[in-house]
């Protein structure tokens, strides 16, 4: 069924597209070079995050604090290895993508840490960037239960990923 | 974040010399930053076609569309929005642009809302419960593709990079469900603690 969803949307876009009468290639390339352009903005910030990651990595600071973590883990089917990735999420979008590259190459894509980690980045945002960003618009100094209403989301994400990627595509 | 990247080498330094470890972490240092560019190299492809595509799709109306469909649901959700007001319009096109993935275009339109919440409701430093709930709604991933996911996936060689697709639904329901409910019953609770608001 996902095979489906990629090429259908593609397809469906650029038909509808050429029916309402959009410049679709000028459409694309305008929107593709918004893309070239957030990838290159988070290339700095990325190459010291990665390093970051990879220090903590190679110290064995993962390892101590994934064998620390692990009965909570295992409570919720949660992999231990990527609970670096739950505790960086809310603060940065690209140190989550740090973390998850390290998950990736130190338990394999298509381990059930890698796509467990996958997951909690497409179902999760950078809640306190998102939070401040928000609210300093509008120079709200009293943001009330923003915060903590966001982190419950976050949490209960984290709570049912595990358990949602071991039911569907197993451990 | 600031604290955090002082944190995290001071921690793996430490480790590091406690374990005997200084030769990999010397090592990791100089090979990582190879490695963020080769990562963003090739998330980049992925990165500009789907915004290319989700342009053309914002340019065929659909973004329109979707906004238009929102606002019954949305309407509900923000109480105290006037139903036909500029605040509710934006409200819609900032979920609705989050719902497409459009991240440069959802952004802009959601603090434009915020500000025209903020007006509408004459804030001042405290901020009111509907300003709040697009806040919390912009914390929840709304996004149906989660074609940044995808492309990481892709990059470190994963079978088939959307498979994780019916999983990031599931998860992503869930936690979009807990962020309204909470949302809702805080302002109850804190309502009730200072009186009104």
């Amino acid at each position: 069924m996902t095979d489906y969803i990629i090429p259908v949307l593609t397809v469906g876009i650029l038909v509808y597209a050429s029916i309402k009468k959009v410049d679709v290639f000028k459409a694309f390339c305008e929107g593709a070079s918004d893309g070239l352009k957030t990838c290159a903005d988070i290339l700095p910030a990325l190459v010291l995050l990665i390093v970051c990651v990879g220090m903590f990595r190679a110290s064995g600071a993962v390892e101590a604090l994934t064998e620390l973590l692990k009965p909570l883990c295992r409570a919720i089917s949660f992999p231990p290895e990527a609970i670096s990735l739950v505790i960086l999420r809310p603060f940065s979008g690209s140190g989550a993508m740090a973390v998850y590259n390290e998950i990736a190459s130190a338990n394999g894509a298509d381990s059930f840490a890698e796509r467990v980690a996958a997951t909690l980045i497409g179902s999760s945002e950078t809640t306190f960037y998102t939070i401040a960003v928000y609210f300093s618009a509008v120079k709200a100094k009293k943001t009330r239960h923003a915060t903590a209403a966001a982190l419950t989301a976050d949490c209960t994400a984290w709570i049912v990923c595990g358990m949602t990627v071991k039911l569907l595509m197993g451990e | 974040m600031k604290v955090i990247l002082v944190i995290i080498p001071v921690i793996s330094f430490i480790f590091a010399v406690f374990n005997g470890k200084t030769g990999e972490l010397s090592e990791s240092i100089l090979s990582k930053s190879g490695e963020a560019v080769e990562l963003v190299i090739s998330i980049c492809g992925i990165m500009c076609f789907w915004s290319g595509l989700m342009r053309v799709a914002e340019k065929a109306g659909l973004l329109e569309k979707l906004s238009r469909l929102l606002s019954v649901p949305l309407g509900k959700l923000f109480e105290n929005v006037k139903k036909d007001g500029k605040a509710m319009r934006l409200i819609c096109a900032n979920i609705a642009a989050n719902i497409l993935g459009l991240g440069n275009a959802s952004t802009p339109l959601g603090l434009a809302a915020m500000k025209a919440i903020s007006e509408e409701q004459n804030s001042g430093e405290y901020a009111t419960n509907d300003m709040i709930m697009l806040a919390v709604l912009n914390t929840a991933s709304l996004q149906i593709i989660p074609a940044t996911a995808a492309a990481l996936r892709e990059a470190n060689g994963a079978q088939d990079p959307m498979g994780i697709l019916p999983c990031v639904w599931i998860v992503s329901a869930y936690s979009l469900f807990i962020a309204v409910v909470s949302a809702k019953i805080m302002s109850k609770i804190k309502r009730r603690k200072r009186g009104e608001l």
